[in-house]
């Protein structure tokens, strides 16, 4: 994920200290991995030199430096033009499961034994993201409903790998 | 034979059964504990259906044990295994299979009324089941009237009403699209906690599956324990 095209298209609604634009980040986008100050103020930084946000103002206080962002014209722009552009879809075509399945058939072990356990492994993933799913609000709906739909992809391949395994075995000992 | 394990409430031990050359069961096990929601997957013609009826006491297996709560069920006269089917047991399929006649809180209060439950107070359960499953709104409204999906949680709610400890659900949502089988699952899963059912849940789909506590996957009429295959 583009962290600076992010906070750009969070200070659209309004400036913010960089602190309130850590939070604003970690709520919607940082569950599973909040971000780090540093990371913020270096983005800021960077954004400051390409003339997409400027400085606001400064509180003052002890403790780190309090400046408050405002996004430029420019840096509006910049969000639209992302916003815009449609995302390159995932190939998925070096799969890491589709290796061990021929390396197991090649070496004479289960490759049956590995698709179960990967299987109970993806299963178990599911369970755990249906359950915050279950306790979330519609936001953690969404975001564990993507992870969901990607997971049952692979669990279909997985159940299709099984169901050629025998099939797969000897083209692979060819 | 391996012993059903301890606890269990529904247990499922070697079964085995053909239909003439076709082995559909060849040698599966399962169990379920009270409160614990099962999922049974496998690839068409794996024999789920059969374990399902085999595990519900629908057909008996050539060989093998199931036990309900310590009792042997190959061993019940077939009127024993109906009134357990009746009382013990609730049913909910693909298709809801309501009685179009009926209105929904009618039908709802059916497995009541069959047991010999007064109309009004069997019409006053239905309507605390119908509102766990958030379709009391459609009390009076016939199953023609009411989209799948409610259609759907009115079946939930009637295969609960009688207050089951196993309730087996053979793909409930299999009709349904995404966002309606989620709510399906999710209103499924809490009312049954709520009574602490045990639940087997017989889908094709690994989304629903994961509102389950356990899988058992079948193949070629032999099951495994997925917690074991890691």
């Amino acid at each position: 994920m583009s962290i600076g095209h992010t906070l750009l298209g969070l200070l659209e609604a309004g400036p913010r200290h960089g602190y309130d634009l850590k939070r604003a980040f970690d709520e919607k986008f940082g569950h599973d991995r909040p971000l780090a100050y540093g990371q913020v103020y270096s983005t800021m930084s960077r954004l400051l030199k390409n003339g997409l946000v400027e400085v606001d103002g400064i509180e003052p206080g002890g403790g780190p430096e309090r400046k408050r962002y405002a996004i430029t014209d420019a840096g509006v722009t910049d969000v639209e033009t992302w916003l815009s552009q449609p995302e390159k879809p995932e190939p998925y075509l070096q799969s890491t499961l589709y290796t061990k399945v021929v390396l197991a058939l090649l070496t004479g072990r289960s490759a049956q034994d590995l698709l179960d356990g990967q299987r109970a492994e993806h299963l178990r993933l599911m369970r755990i993201l249906t359950t915050r799913k279950r306790k979330g609000d519609l936001a953690d709906q969404l975001v564990c409903d993507h992870a969901l739909f990607h997971l049952e992809a692979d669990l279909r391949w997985l159940e299709l790998a099984a169901a050629r395994l025998d099939q797969l075995a000897k083209e692979v000992r060819r | 034979m391996t012993h059903a394990p301890a606890g269990s409430l529904l247990a499922a031990t070697g079964l085995h059964k053909a239909y003439g050359p076709t082995k559909a069961l060849d040698g599966a096990d399962f169990s379920v504990h009270p409160g614990e929601v099962v999922a049974v997957m496998g690839p068409s013609g794996s024999g789920k259906s059969t374990l399902l009826h085999c595990l519900a006491g629908i057909v008996p297996p050539d060989s093998g044990s199931v036990t309900y709560a310590g009792r042997e069920l190959t061993a019940m006269s077939d009127a024993e295994r109906s009134a357990l089917r009746r009382t013990e047991f609730g049913f909910v399929f693909q298709f809801g299979q309501l009685v179009p006649e009926l209105t929904c809180v009618e039908n709802v209060a059916l497995p009541l009324r069959l047991a010999g439950v007064r109309r009004k107070e069997a019409e006053h359960t239905a309507l605390a089941w119908m509102e766990k499953l958030q379709v009391e709104d459609l009390a009076g409204q016939r199953p023609g009237e009411v989209s799948g999906g409610q259609g759907q949680r009115v079946a939930v709610a009637r295969s609960l009403v009688t207050g089951p400890r196993v309730l087996f659900a053979d793909e409930p949502t299999g009709a349904l699209d995404s966002l309606n089988g989620e709510l399906v699952m999710q209103l499924l899963t809490e009312a049954a906690r709520s009574t602490n059912a045990a639940v087997v849940l017989v889908t094709h789909e690994t989304r629903v599956a994961a509102w389950s506590d356990r899988e058992i996957v079948v193949r070629d009429g032999r099951s495994r324990d997925m917690e074991r295959a890691i």
